[in-house]
């Protein structure tokens, strides 16, 4: 047992350390420190300077052009990342159809797409969902008929994340109608700017436009964009599946969330004293605390011994996603509720970098206010996307206890 | 013991119900948030006729001389409407504080006007930095030629963007923080002076900050120096007031989550059908009955003159309703799965209602820290 980093590690750490402070540009890290709205520009932006540096994809194998790291080199750049308010990398892109791509595609698609992936060229959304179809996804009904040389793709996808900016969709589509519904499913990628597709924002709790509902009316995609082969994509669904849950312990974000939660505390005033001085409120940051003490430790457990017996990540990952998003929540909730009666106003013009609160409202609505009760709200998105908490819990009761 | 509402409270809550199916539907409502008011002035009238604006008030000033539990009884179908219409404010805080502490002619010139419809106000007790300390008071009042002079500035005023008057509080002796010396102005929201700074909150209503700048109050309500007291049976009274509304809310959610998990079906049958799911469900109805006592022990306790037992029992309630609340709010959305998160489902803009009433008039850690500062003052 040894809890420390070594020597290359904290060498690895510094060099990281020492690029973001001089790549990150300081209005991407405004946006992302302050929650203001990011957009697509700077996503793409900071991905191509990642690129340009050699760690676009730190994950990746060499080969595909990825910087190869191990996953304490990749915890110790989500850390670092994170806390110098690095914006997200695009997860559709980078961590799911990229694995499946390098699992399941074929050279040419290989040759194609991995490198405008991580160059940051397009921008990937993911087409798994349905009105019908969430949490028991295999009911997928959007059909891809075989034709001569393409495929005939119909039907609607939704909870679609940030597919308005997409260049391409992976899509479960079902070609198949024997057997099980999960036989008949297959892997498809799309051009967004195929005839026929169009997609329709949905407005969330908070206010904002984050989800869409895709459309597809006949569109035509070629044969080469199936991946792998035809009515095996529950596979290569599932194997995605596994990484997205992996990432979505989201250690990194939960630290820079607690950092900042620390810090409104200490700021916000309750009887003349900050508020962290509060032993109900300091109790309360103190049980989160402990939640992620030993999720970074169990998360770095559960991926080591995946990588020490280079297997796919498997039902572990559940409990990786339940313990994350739960921390994640409550970190907001708690965000929120430092701010006392300042959580109420909803100012959505000050989500942006150059809003600044006339005098009076500055005088008692901080800098770090406006985001924090829309985060909360948003953030109850976490318990249900990518396998709801309760489908987690039926994939650790069947496949770990065997019940 | 009875825990049912009167035949009157029923039919009133009846009226109320046919009122909002007909004219106050989700898709109303939403139109109302984005529109300049923010609520519907219609509405307003309507309140007037049925009676809701003169309800807590003497019938010497046309009122119904009605209770906490009459108020109880609206205020639930408030919550089951998501009502805009700045009851609490106008009726409950400020009514309230008018009718216990303001002079004959004051009562005489205002309350009859409040129940007809014709005029709104907003309590502007909070400040920055004071979190829910309603004695957190820095804006000054001076005593000056026979008047008094206010000068200072107000937070997250509720309902102030479309109040006639505002019933502010100022120190008038000590110190920030001092429970005396605290004193509360009737204010004319178009008195030289007054600046408002307007803006929306997360749950559709409407509120501001407030600047006064040597404003001089129409007058001075109830003994100066001593107005902590009334300023906190109203906002107990207001509290009340919002946990009936939770009720409303909490039964409205309920109802709807139970409706999802009846009719949608994954893995071919109703999720009602997975046990994970009626376990959660039977933990939801339960926190609305319970969260249902406490609104009955909140509002019964109102009108309850010993200061001491009524905080304890209003705490109490406001403490356990944002923790029941919370619960309930939660986990309607997860059980709705992303339907739960979208604007276009009124389940969200429940669940933002219900949060924004724990973080309104003191938060559930807030009323707990009172309620269990009495308990040890017990021993």
């Amino acid at each position: 047992m040894d809890l420390n980093y070594t020597p290359e590690e904290e060498s690895f750490r510094a060099e990281v350390r020492a690029f973001l402070a001089a790549e990150l540009p300081a209005e991407i890290r405004d946006k992302v420190n302050l929650g203001r709205r990011v957009r697509k520009d700077d996503m793409v932006r900071w991905q191509k300077i990642l690129y340009r540096r050699g760690w676009g994809a730190g994950m990746w194998p060499k080969r595909f052009g990825g910087a190869g790291w191990s996953v304490v080199q990749q915890h110790i750049f989500d850390e670092e990342a994170a806390a110098a308010g690095a914006p997200p990398q695009l997860p559709f892109s980078l961590r799911m159809v990229a694995p499946v791509l390098m699992a399941y595609g074929n050279a040419a698609q290989q040759g194609y797409f991995l490198p405008r992936i991580i160059s940051g060229e397009d921008w990937w959304c993911q087409g798994y969902s349905e009105p019908g179809s969430g949490s028991d996804l295999a009911s997928l009904r959007t059909t891809a008929e075989r034709r001569a040389d393409h495929y005939v793709v119909s039907g609607q996808k939704t909870w679609n994340t940030l597919g308005q900016h997409a260049d391409w969709i992976f899509c479960l589509v079902r070609t198949g109608s024997e057997g099980r519904p999960q036989l008949g499913i297959s892997f498809l990628l799309i051009d967004m700017k195929t005839p026929g597709v169009s997609v329709r924002p949905i407005i969330t709790v908070e206010g904002e436009h984050e989800i869409n509902d895709i459309f597809f009316d006949n569109v035509k995609v070629p044969l080469e964009n199936l991946v792998g082969e035809e009515n095996k994509g529950w596979t290569y669904a599932k194997f995605l599946l596994g990484h997205e849950r992996t990432n979505n312990a989201g250690i990194g974000n939960c630290k820079r969330s607690l950092k900042r939660l620390k810090k409104i505390a200490g700021t916000q005033m309750m009887n003349g004293r900050p508020l962290i001085e509060d032993p109900r409120f300091r109790d309360r940051i103190a049980r989160v605390e402990l939640e992620l003490m030993a999720l970074e430790i169990t998360n770095l457990r559960v991926l080591s011994a995946e990588a020490s017996e280079s297997r796919a990540p498997g039902p572990e990952v559940s409990m990786l996603k339940i313990k994350g998003s739960e921390i994640i929540q409550q970190l907001a909730e708690l965000q929120m509720h430092a701010l006392g009666h300042d959580a109420l106003p909803y100012i959505r013009e000050a989500l942006e970098l150059d809003w600044s609160a006339p005098p009076l409202l500055a005088e008692h609505y901080p800098e770090f206010a406006p985001p924090l009760s829309g985060q909360y709200f948003n953030l109850r998105k976490t318990t249900i996307y990518a396998g709801s908490t309760e489908v987690q819990k039926n994939i650790i009761a069947k496949l770990i206890l065997g019940l | 013991m009875d825990f049912r509402y009167s035949e009157e409270q029923l039919a009133l809550q009846d009226t109320l119900q046919r009122f909002i199916s007909r004219d106050y539907d989700f898709a109303h409502r939403r139109a109302l948030v984005g529109s300049p008011l923010g609520f519907s002035a219609e509405a307003w009238a309507r309140y007037a006729e049925l009676g809701l604006l003169a309800l807590p008030f003497p019938e010497e000033f046309g009122g119904l001389g009605g209770t906490g539990v009459d108020v109880m009884a609206v205020m639930e179908q408030v919550g089951q409407g998501l009502l805009l219409e700045p009851y609490v404010s106008t009726v409950v805080l400020c009514g309230g504080l008018i009718r216990d502490a303001a002079s004959e002619s004051i009562k005489q010139s205002i309350l009859p006007r409040v129940a007809a419809g014709q005029l709104q106000m907003a309590l502007a007790a909070y400040e920055a930095a004071g979190r829910y300390d309603l004695a957190h008071v820095a804006c000054a009042a001076v005593e000056a030629g026979g008047g008094w002079v206010l000068s200072g500035r107000k937070a997250v005023v509720l309902d102030a963007p479309s109040a006639n008057y505002f019933l502010v509080s100022a120190r008038s002796a000590g110190q920030v923080g001092d429970t005396e010396g605290i004193s509360l102005f009737l204010v004319a929201r178009d008195a030289p002076g007054v600046t408002t700074l307007p803006y929306p909150t997360q749950s559709g209503g409407r509120a501001a900050d407030l600047q006064l700048t040597d404003v001089s109050p129409e007058a001075l309500i109830g003994v100066p120096g001593r107005a902590l007291g009334i300023i906190e049976r109203a906002v107990d009274s207001a509290i009340a007031a919002l946990c009936a509304e939770a009720l409303g809310i909490v039964t409205a959610l309920n109802q709807a989550t139970l409706n999802y998990l009846k009719t949608r079906k994954q893995f071919g049958v109703a999720i009602g059908a997975f046990q994970a799911l009626q376990h959660r469900m039977a933990e939801m109805i339960i926190a609305a009955e319970q969260t249902r006592s406490m609104a009955i022990i909140a509002a019964v306790h109102v009108d309850l003159d010993d200061g001491a037992k009524r905080r304890r029992a209003i705490s109490g309630a406001k403490a356990y309703v944002g923790q029941a609340g919370r619960f309930v709010g939660q986990q309607a959305v997860q059980l709705h799965g992303a339907m739960g998160v979208v604007d276009d489902l009124i389940v969200s803009h429940y669940f933002k209602r219900l949060t924004m009433i724990d973080m309104s008039l003191g938060d559930a850690d807030f009323h707990l820290a009172r309620f269990s500062d009495a308990l040890g003052a017990e021993a």
